[in-house]
């Protein structure tokens, strides 16, 4: 296969609005449950078309469905009006499908103009050409807008630049019908507006976007079209102007959901949590603080709001409060009014803390283990008594923190990695819950799941802080932020910008405080 | 997927033998299922080369039984730290050493086994600790520190008999030998019993697998094993142990090395430094074989002793049909590969 063409000047042929791609009656079943049932999706040249849908809707599937991953038991395929059957990756390469992934494929070690030409490399009869590769790669990142070096391993660069660049690979072979699923999942705004930016720049040339995402707000900024599925079945297809969003929810869930964030303030009681001059060195030395003395309290039935843009420290702060950094050279923590040491997550799980990270599948779920193992993890002392296990009392609580928080699946014993992302989260908000907190510490609990768990979600901390927890909540969705933190903390380079009540703070405002703008003393 | 499971059969409602036949199979596509399977398909080979009736003869099965025994042991630990994603390269050598310093303590000080048991018992114990400590407080990988326990356990092996067997030929000081009397425990340990029907050592395989069982399925720290191997971070954050647990798991693996050790010294009436090289990879292939994954996280004691009968059975077939080493070997290299890749494709 030869290179057509190492940048975006890739001869990319279509008129807008020219079908690139019709899939008619696709069906796909997995161990006799139907995960596609008799759907239709079709794509045009210079388009958008969203494809939404709670976690386990088919969504995934239909597009693993389109980039050669799974083969479908029926239907119809046609790229360019052509019919295709695709039996890997591969072949819906060759067509000029890409796609980027949630999960990302790149090899950490390896440089940036390596990943970037990987399995297509540039070669001078049979050897890899490494200093044309350097110059393409370099090229292709900078139309991107990316000033990076190509010789350097990838996994020296922040996750959201690595995602980026995950784009510029997809980029390389002519792609017509680019596939994103979730990919601002870990970029910060302005890394947002840049890819928003690319995606402008794709539509001109005439290339069609298959485009994933769970954050209402990204969904009609980038739509032109919106396909819904839900259970696997196509709900409709509406153009953006044509669907408003409670209509786009009650097609996702079949209901209402009613009103979106329904925080219920509960008064404040005693002051639960405080943290007095917090500080989390840099991993290097040399280096400013990660977290720069932070205090901050949080009152019994409260909600706190961090805000941040990436590198605020809002996530270290966290871990460093949780213990999960080792002892901190500078700081306290007060729990109740008294003065605890808190230097292992253990130690923090004794005095009445709950961490839930950003990152379920590297940090938070056993994949292997089942469900209800999970859910018991962190609690699991209080189930195994002198340290033989009580499977009674274990699956007793187990199935009762599971019905409370609405976790479905086939039974308990399920293997927690075959559940859905939502799914995962509530199992990990269960575990927390399990072991009765005082304080929950809560990293973007609803990254990544749908409608339907944010909702639960949602109502989970409302029901938390009645109950008189105190709850920390890092969450870079800025609506949710607004609706459910009772006050608002913005950190700035490890430091406190400012810090809003609910009643004053707007999206405005915090973001100029997270830039560095002093508008009012913290 | 959250539709509930399509067939309900297998939950109650009616039981026909279409509902039986569908719980067979999905039996035979979990773990335990598949490697019961490959020792069925390893049986039958031996049904069908039966060597003259020779593999319808309890004496064959038993003597399988007691020749796997002290891989089998060895097993035990290798399978719980494996399930942790580590590996204990060390066991081989850690028996050997055990063998040596057992017939030592037994032979020439003339030790009671009351005390000369524990000691060893303590002795392995410790050097898996050793390991253990290494992988966990320097955050060196497991197949590197226990790599490095190997080559020392050996060294020591052979510094503590002088590089000598310790049998009970004792070299007098004009280069003479002085026969002494073998120690009652080594005959009890290579004893059979049962109107000779089941060996000692296979009876402590036995006990040995069923405490590495109990450990597993019942005891909080068996949970633990199987949260590190499956996500080490996740374990951390919700408060587990982490090092103590990791060094549990080698300390443990030390310990079953020093049980097979002392089975291995009683089989061999001596102490050989050597004793026990390439057993390491015995139990490894046994604890893969059965379908504990060594990416950690997912497996058990049930797998690893459908993986020693497999294992077992696998070499009686091939002596007892007089398969040369160099052509058992061989094949056993392509079986191991056959049976893992057979277990995984019925995924």
């Amino acid at each position: 296969m030869t290179m057509a063409g190492t940048t975006l000047q890739a001869e990319v042929p279509g008129t807008p609005g020219e079908p690139l791609l019709t899939m008619r009656g696709m069906r796909k079943a997995f161990a006799g449950t139907v995960a596609l049932d008799e759907v239709d999706f079709d794509l045009r040249a210079g388009e958008v078309h969203v494809l939404a849908g709670e976690n386990g809707a088919g969504k995934s599937t239909l597009i693993k469905v389109l980039a050669g991953v799974y083969q479908p038991d029926a239907g119809e395929m046609r790229v360019a009006g052509r019919p295709v059957r695709f039996g890997s990756p591969h072949q819906a390469g060759a067509h000029g499908i890409a796609a980027i992934h949630q999960e990302m494929s790149l090899v950490g070690p390896m440089t940036v103009a390596d990943n970037i030409f990987l399995g297509r490399e540039l070669t001078t009869v049979g050897w890899t050409a490494t200093r044309r590769q350097r110059t393409a790669a370099r090229e292709l990142l900078g139309q991107l807008g990316l000033d990076l070096d190509p010789t350097r391993p990838v996994e020296s660069y922040p996750i959201a630049v690595q995602q980026l660049i995950e784009i510029a690979k997809a980029l390389t072979g002519a792609a017509r019908i680019l596939i994103m699923d979730e990919p601002t999942s870990a970029l910060t705004d302005p890394e947002v507006e840049r890819l928003f930016a690319l995606i402008d720049s794709l539509k001109a040339r005439g290339c069609g976007i298959v485009y994933i995402s769970h954050k209402m707000e990204e969904i009609y900024r980038v739509a032109d079209r919106i396909t819904v599925l839900r259970d696997g079945h196509r709900i409709g297809t509406a153009p953006r102007e044509g669907l408003p969003p409670p209509e786009l929810v009650r097609w996702m869930i079949g209901r209402d959901l009613g009103q979106q964030f329904p925080r219920r303030s509960v008064p404040g009681g005693a002051e639960r949590l405080s943290v007095q001059g917090l500080t989390v060195p840099h991993r290097l030395r040399g280096l400013p603080p990660v977290v720069d003395r932070v205090s901050l309290q949080v009152r019994a039935g409260e909600i706190l709001g961090l805000a941040g843009l990436q590198g605020s420290g809002a996530s270290e702060l966290l871990h460093g409060v949780f213990g999960s950094l080792g002892p901190l050279p500078e700081g306290r923590v007060l729990l109740d009014g008294r003065a605890v040491t808190i230097r292992s997550p253990g130690e923090a799980l004794r005095h009445g803390l709950a961490l839930l990270t950003a990152d379920r599948k590297s940090s938070g779920i056993v994949p292997g283990m089942s469900l209800l193992h999970n859910v018991t993890l962190a609690a699991l002392p209080r189930f195994s008594p002198g340290g033989w296990l009580r499977p009674g009392l274990e699956a007793e609580a187990g199935h009762r923190h599971c019905r409370e928080l609405r976790v479905r699946a086939a039974s308990v014993g399920q293997d927690v990695a075959e559940l859905s992302g939502g799914n995962q989260q509530k199992a990990l908000l269960a575990r927390w819950q399990t072991t009765q907190p005082r304080v929950f510490l809560l990293d973007e609990p609803t990254r990544g799941i749908d409608v339907g768990a944010k909702a639960d979600v949602y109502d989970l901390m409302n029901r938390w802080t009645e109950a008189g927890a105190a709850l920390v909540l890092i969450t870079s969705e800025m609506p949710e932020l607004l609706a459910m933190a009772d006050r608002i903390l913005v950190l700035h380079r490890g430091r406190v910008a400012a810090c809003f009540p609910r009643a004053e703070a707007t999206q405005d405002r915090i973001l100029r405080a997270a830039m560095g703008e002093s508008e009012s003393a913290p | 997927m959250n539709t509930p499971a399509a067939p309900a059969a297998a939950t109650g409602g009616r039981r026909g033998p279409l509902a039986a036949a569908r719980s067979v199979l999905r039996f035979l596509r979990s773990p335990s299922g598949r490697a019961l399977l490959s020792l069925a398909l390893v049986m039958l080979l031996g049904f069908i080369f039966n060597a003259d009736g020779a593999f319808l003869s309890w004496d064959t099965h038993r003597d399988m039984l007691r020749q796997v025994s002290v891989c089998g042991i060895l097993a035990c630990g290798m399978t719980l730290v494996i399930i942790t994603a580590g590996i204990d390269l060390s066991v081989g050598s850690v028996l050997g050493l055990v063998a040596v310093l057992f017939s030592l303590v037994t032979i020439r000080w003339g030790w009671s086994p009351v005390l000369a048991v524990p000691a060893c018992l303590l002795i392995g114990a410790a050097g898996g600790a050793v390991s253990g400590a290494i992988v966990a407080g320097f955050a060196i990988q497991p197949f590197i520190a226990t790599l490095a326990m190997m080559v020392f356990a050996r060294g020591l092996a052979k510094f503590v008999s002088g590089g000598q067997k310790i049998s009970t030929a004792v070299p007098q000081a004009d280069g003479t030998y002085q026969y002494v009397e073998i120690p009652e425990i080594f005959n009890q340990v290579s004893a059979k019993v049962l109107h000779d029907n089941v060996a000692v050592v296979t009876l402590i395989l036995l006990a040995c697998v069923l405490a590495c069982g109990v450990l597993l399925a019942r005891l909080r720290w068996g949970r633990y094993l199987y949260a590190i191997g499956g996500n080490e971070e996740a374990a951390r954050l919700s408060g587990i142990p982490v090092a103590g647990t990791k060094i549990l798991a080698y300390s443990l693996s030390g310990l079953f090395c020093a049980v097979a050790g002392i089975c291995q010294a009683a089989q061999e009436l001596q102490g050989d430094p050597e004793a026990g090289s390439t057993y390491e990879l015995s139990a490894i292939a046994i604890v893969v074989i059965g379908g504990t994954s060594l990416r950690g996280g997912r497996g058990g004691m049930l797998l690893t002793l459908l993986g020693v009968l497999t294992i077992g059975y696998l070499e009686k077939i091939l002596s007892i049909n007089a398969v040369g080493e160099a052509s058992r070997l061989m094949l056993t290299g392509a079986i191991i590969v056959g049976a893992v890749w057979f277990q995984r494709s019925r995924k």
